[in-house]
């Protein structure tokens, strides 16, 4: 069979404003589905010339070379203060944070409720996998009782180690944020309401409504030593139980 | 030292209250919204220069102040600052410590402000103002400095410094406007490539590239930022050795002993970092004895030692706890040590 190259029409590509640079994620992980959905927002909002990310420590830190966006590396836990100082002095610019559990709800938790509180304008996704994983699978805040992890190797005792903290429902607490949701990836009709949650943070600060954030309850293969497909059932199955999905704030 | 930062075109200020400096964070909050400038009250010293760190990257002219246990929560940010070769002005009205120490005036902090203090292989240039005067032109000659190297600056002063009341004339307000483009800074990647602000390297070759190429930045900062003022050096047999507030009360010893005919000069470092090795080095070849007078254990004492080697004597007299020596107590030390 001949295909005639002239008649193709292009139906999936990659967003313009990735530069092509290979994401460093490993193989299942839902942080390339939630980085592929940001660089789509970007494009479909027209917003690559004015867009700054702040990037964090572990799995994305390099995230500013993937993006044909301007780009900062912030210390873990600080993204929220770094993005403060950028979005006050130029509030033309576009900015948002990609953040992991032990980034905003362990060692950022001042700089990240602080800055919702302000109702700073600006945009926060925070990638909550439950575990820590560029260190190589340690407890996070959000780790699940009973949940292995490298340094609660009996499973996250609440006794010993606390509770699994809720952020998006202790962020919707405060008067200023104007967008807060909580939105999962483990099958295609989860995904599109993420990308569209995302979207719709992002639209929030374009029109300068002021704070948003989304969380994402991700997985991560590696560390939970699941396979991709058995991360989406306990993600479905387990984890939503802990952190239930659903917009907490919505003043847009 | 608040009102100088506005006039060399500061537009950005975060900060967080810590006696005895809440007077600049004050006044930022009065006065920054009037130029159109950013003010904020962070969380914490740490939020702030973090804060600092954006707003920096951001290409405007930034600032944040402190005393020294919030200095020492800021020690992180500075060290992704000199990382990120981010130009940013940090004032450090030092009180006594260490802990919680005091709010009186200290020297305590000097290692942690000319040797470190963060991690890594970095420096701040380090201006150390004597008086109110001095502080006005060391903060405008910081944000030229920050800017010209890309280095975070900090003016060292203390708790003296900082609850004093003198008459000075401020400078000519520099517009912000007139100031050399930052090309490098994060302003949306419209018609050019996109800016990129990071510490991060993970190839050992990469981070050793970028190291040394900082490294010789700061060759070139010792080689042409040297500033040291001297008082009676040139027939001097005893100098002094002071900065800060102790520099301003051995002025006064050094004119008490003249009028008693005792042969005493002072050698005042303004940059602490780069410390005028050279300067000492060339005085201590032909006086007997430099004595380096400080309101700590001896701290600067090393870098004096540092450069005159065993070329001169070189005793010590430190003052601790938030205690200031008059003049007559530093004269007397001068005394001690020439008998």
């Amino acid at each position: 069979m001949s295909v005639n190259s002239e008649n193709m029409v292009k139906v999936f590509e990659r967003p313009r404003s990735l530069t092509g640079a290979q994401f460093s994620y490993c193989p299942g992980c839902h942080h390339g589905v939630v980085t592929r959905i940001i660089a789509h927002t970007i494009d479909e909002l027209g917003i690559q010339d004015r867009a700054v990310i702040v990037a964090p420590v572990g799995c994305a830190v390099t995230m500013y070379e993937w993006f044909r966006c301007d780009g900062i590396q912030a210390a873990h836990g600080r993204a929220c203060a770094v993005a403060t100082g950028i979005k006050r002095v130029n509030p033309n610019l576009i900015v948002f944070t990609y953040q992991g559990d032990g980034d905003l709800a362990a060692i950022g938790t001042a700089e990240s409720i602080h800055a919702a509180n302000r109702g700073e304008n600006i945009t926060v996704v925070f990638i909550n996998n439950q575990i820590y994983g560029m260190t190589g699978g340690q407890m996070a805040p959000t780790t699940l009782i009973g949940q292995w992890a490298t340094s609660c190797p009996e499973g996250r005792n609440a006794q010993l180690a606390g509770h699994p903290i809720r952020f998006a429902e202790m962020i919707a607490q405060l008067d200023a944020p104007v967008y807060v949701t909580r939105q999962a990836l483990y099958d295609q009709k989860r995904i599109v309401a993420a990308a569209r949650a995302i979207k719709k943070a992002f639209q929030c600060q374009v029109d300068c409504k002021g704070y948003s954030l989304v969380e994402v309850l991700t997985n991560c293969p590696t560390n939970w030593r699941l396979s991709p497909v058995e991360t989406n059932s306990r993600l479905m199955n387990e984890v939503v139980r802990t952190f239930p999905l659903g917009d907490f704030v919505d003043r847009t | 030292m608040a009102e100088a930062a506005i006039c060399a075109g500061c537009r950005a200020y975060f900060g967080y209250p810590i006696t005895p400096q809440n007077e600049i964070l004050e006044h930022m909050a009065a006065h920054m919204p009037t130029v159109g400038g950013v003010f904020i009250q962070a969380e914490s010293e740490v939020a702030a220069i973090n804060m600092c760190y954006g707003a920096s990257a951001a290409g405007v002219r930034t600032m944040t102040s402190s005393s020294s246990p919030g200095i020492s929560l800021k020690m992180e940010g500075i060290s992704y600052l000199a990382a990120a070769d981010l130009p940013c002005v940090i004032i450090n009205v030092a009180r006594g410590g260490p802990g919680l120490g005091n709010i009186a005036p200290s020297q305590g902090d000097y290692f942690q402000a000319t040797k470190g203090g963060g991690h890594g292989d970095y420096h701040m240039i380090v201006l150390g103002p004597a008086t109110i005067a001095e502080a006005i032109e060391l903060v405008m000659l910081a944000f030229d400095l920050a800017d010209k190297y890309r280095v975070p600056v900090m003016v060292l002063s203390d708790g003296m410094l900082g609850q004093m009341m003198e008459p000075v004339a401020l400078p000519e307000p520099v517009d912000p406007a007139s100031l050399p483009a930052k090309p490098w800074a994060l302003t949306g990647a419209r018609g050019r490539g996109p800016n990129a602000i990071s510490s991060y390297a993970m190839d050992p070759r990469d981070l050793n590239r970028i190291n040394i190429k900082r490294q010789t930045r700061y060759r070139e900062i010792e080689e042409r930022e040297v500033r040291y003022q001297e008082t009676e050096t040139s027939d001097a047999t005893i100098i002094i050795v002071a900065y800060g507030t102790v520099a301003r009360i051995a002025r006064t010893a050094v004119r008490m002993a003249r009028s008693e005919g005792m042969k005493l000069g002072l050698v005042q470092p303004v940059t602490l970092w780069p410390f005028p090795y050279a300067a000492l080095r060339a005085l201590s070849g032909r006086v007997g004895t430099i004595l380096t007078v400080e309101l700590s254990a001896g701290q600067m004492l090393e870098d004096v030692r540092l450069a005159v080697a065993d070329r001169a004597q070189t005793p010590f007299y430190g003052v601790l706890g938030g205690l200031v020596p008059t003049p007559n107590d530093i004269l007397t030390e001068v005394k001690r040590n020439v008998s």
